[in-house]
C-alpha cells in the first residue's frame, strides 16, 4: 500500500478515512489534525497556559510531544499513585516520563506523590474505604481529579488537557448509553468550560484519533511508553466496550467515529440539555474546591476516612 | 524452508500460513486488526502486506483501559 501523498510505502492505513500514509506524512498529519481539533472545539490558544496530565502511557506522551511541536505552552503533571502490584507500575511510569523529558528539553514536569502528600498509596486508600467494590479506580479517579484541579489552579493554568482518544470516548459513551446516564452524557465533550465555582477548563485534543493512531504516532515518533496497563485496569468494563466497538469497526470501518461524532452533534443540538441543570456548588470547608456537598467535599471525606484508619489495615 | 510466518503478541506466538495477507492471518488468529499495530523488521507495516515464509511480525497491542 502506498502513501496517498508521496507514493512511498505506507506505514499505516486508516480504513475509516480511506487514507494510507508514510511515516513522515503520518506524523505531519497527526499534528495538523490535532491543531484542527484544538481550533474547531475552541480548546485553547497559544497564549494560554496548558497543563497536561501524563501517565507514561502512549496517549499522554504522544499528546505532550504533539502540543510541544505545535508550539503550545504546555507543562506536565504526573501523579504518583503509589501503585506497585509487584511490577513497580507507578515507578516505571515515572521513569518513562523522565526518559521522554531527556529528549524534550523544554518540557517541565510537576510531580505529586500521593503516598507522601496524602499519607497512603491509592491501593491502601482503597482498601480502607468502601468506595468502588474492591477496585481502587473510584478512589483513584476522585483523587486524580482533585489533584489536577488543585495544581491547575495553583499554577495559574488556563486549561487541563488529557490524552483521551476516540476509543476511550466511545467506550465511555457506549457505557453511558447502555444505561442511559443522561447526566453523564450531557457532560461528555471534547472541551468542558471552566465553572465559576473553581473547576478548571478541560480539553481532550486527541478525542478524534483512534487508539491505534495515537499508538502509531508514539511508535513512529520514537516515544517509549509504558505498554502495561495499570494492573487495576485488568477486566475493566471500558476494555470490554472497546473490544465490542472494534468488532463493529471491523465490519463497518468508521462505525466508532460515527458513533462518537453523531453523539456530539445530538448533544450540540440540545438532546441532553434538559439534564444539564446546574447543581448549586459550594466550596469545601477544608480544601476550598467546589463540591455539591455541604462542608467537606468527597475527596476530603474519603481521605479523612483513609487516614483515620491508618495502622489498622495495610 | 518452512512455509509459515509467525505473529507475536505479548508472550503469545501464532504460527500462520505464508502467502496470505497479514490482515487475514490476524483475523484467523481471532485477533482484531483494529487492536494491534504490526511491526516487521522494526518497521510499522500495513496489513495488506502478503506474509512471506519466515516473516516474524510483532503485534503491538494498542488497547488500554482504566
Ligand atoms: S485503572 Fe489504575 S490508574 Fe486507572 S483509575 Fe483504576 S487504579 Fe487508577
Ligand atoms: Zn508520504
Ligand atoms: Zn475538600
Amino acid at each position: 500500500m502506498k502513501c496517498r501523498k508521496c507514493k512511498d510505502k505506507a506505514v499505516i492505513n486508516m480504513r475509516h478515512h480511506k487514507l494510507a500514509l508514510c511515516k513522515d506524512h503520518y506524523l505531519a498529519w497527526v499534528l495538523e489534525q490535532t491543531e484542527r481539533f484544538i481550533c474547531k472545539y475552541h480548546m485553547f490558544t497559544v497564549n494560554e497556559k496548558v497543563l497536561i496530565a501524563v501517565s507514561g502511557g502512549k496517549d499522554s506522551l504522544a499528546l505532550w510531544d504533539v502540543l510541544l511541536s505545535l508550539g503550545y505552552q504546555v507543562d506536565g503533571i504526573y501523579i504518583n499513585l503509589g501503585i506497585d502490584a509487584g511490577i513497580g507500575y507507578s515507578e516505571r511510569s515515572l521513569s518513562m516520563i523522565r526518559k521522554f523529558m531527556e529528549t524534550h528539553g523544554e518540557a517541565v514536569l510537576k510531580v505529586v506523590d500521593v503516598p507522601v502528600t496524602y499519607g497512603a498509596s491509592i491501593t491502601t486508600a482503597a482498601s480502607r474505604t468502601h468506595r468502588g467494590k474492591g477496585r481502587p479506580c473510584s478512589v483513584c479517579g476522585l483523587t486524580k481529579r482533585h489533584i489536577m484541579n488543585r495544581i491547575a489552579e495553583e499554577g495559574g493554568y488556563d486549561v487541563l488537557v488529557t490524552g483521551h482518544n476516540l476509543d476511550d470516548e466511545a467506550a465511555v459513551l457506549l457505557g453511558n448509553t447502555l444505561t442511559w446516564q443522561t447526566g453523564y452524557l450531557a457532560r461528555q465533550a471534547p472541551v468542558l468550560p471552566a465553572s465559576g465555582a473553581g473547576l478548571v477548563r478541560k480539553a481532550k485534543p486527541f478525542c478524534r484519533f483512534y487508539e491505534r493512531e495515537t499508538a502509531a504516532y508514539a511508535l513512529l515518533a520514537g516515544i517509549d511508553y509504558v505498554y502495561d496497563e495499570c494492573p487495576h485496569a485488568v477486566g475493566a468494563k471500558s476494555i470490554y466496550y472497546k473490544e465490542l466497538l472494534n468488532t463493529l469497526e471491523e465490519e463497518r470501518p468508521g462505525a466508532k467515529l460515527q458513533f462518537y461524532l453523531n453523539f456530539l452533534r445530538a448533544r450540540d443540538e440540545g438532546a441532553f440539555r434538559v439534564f444539564e441543570e446546574q447543581v448549586e456548588l459550594n466550596k469545601c470547608s477544608q480544601c476550598g474546591q467546589p463540591t455539591s456537598l455541604v462542608g467537606l467535599c468527597t475527596f476530603c471525606r474519603t481521605w479523612q476516612q483513609v487516614n483515620s484508619q491508618s495502622g489498622n489495615t495495610q | 524452508m518452512s512455509l509459515t510466518a509467525k505473529l507475536i503478541l505479548r508472550d503469545k506466538e501464532y504460527e500462520v500460513r505464508a502467502g496470505q495477507t497479514l490482515r487475514d492471518a490476524i483475523q484467523k488468529c481471532d485477533l482484531s486488526p483494529q487492536a494491534v499495530l504490526p511491526v516487521l523488521d522494526g518497521q510499522l507495516i500495513t496489513d495488506d502486506q502478503i506474509l512471506r515464509p519466515g516473516d516474524i511480525v510483532m503485534l503491538v497491542s494498542v488497547i488500554s483501559g482504566g
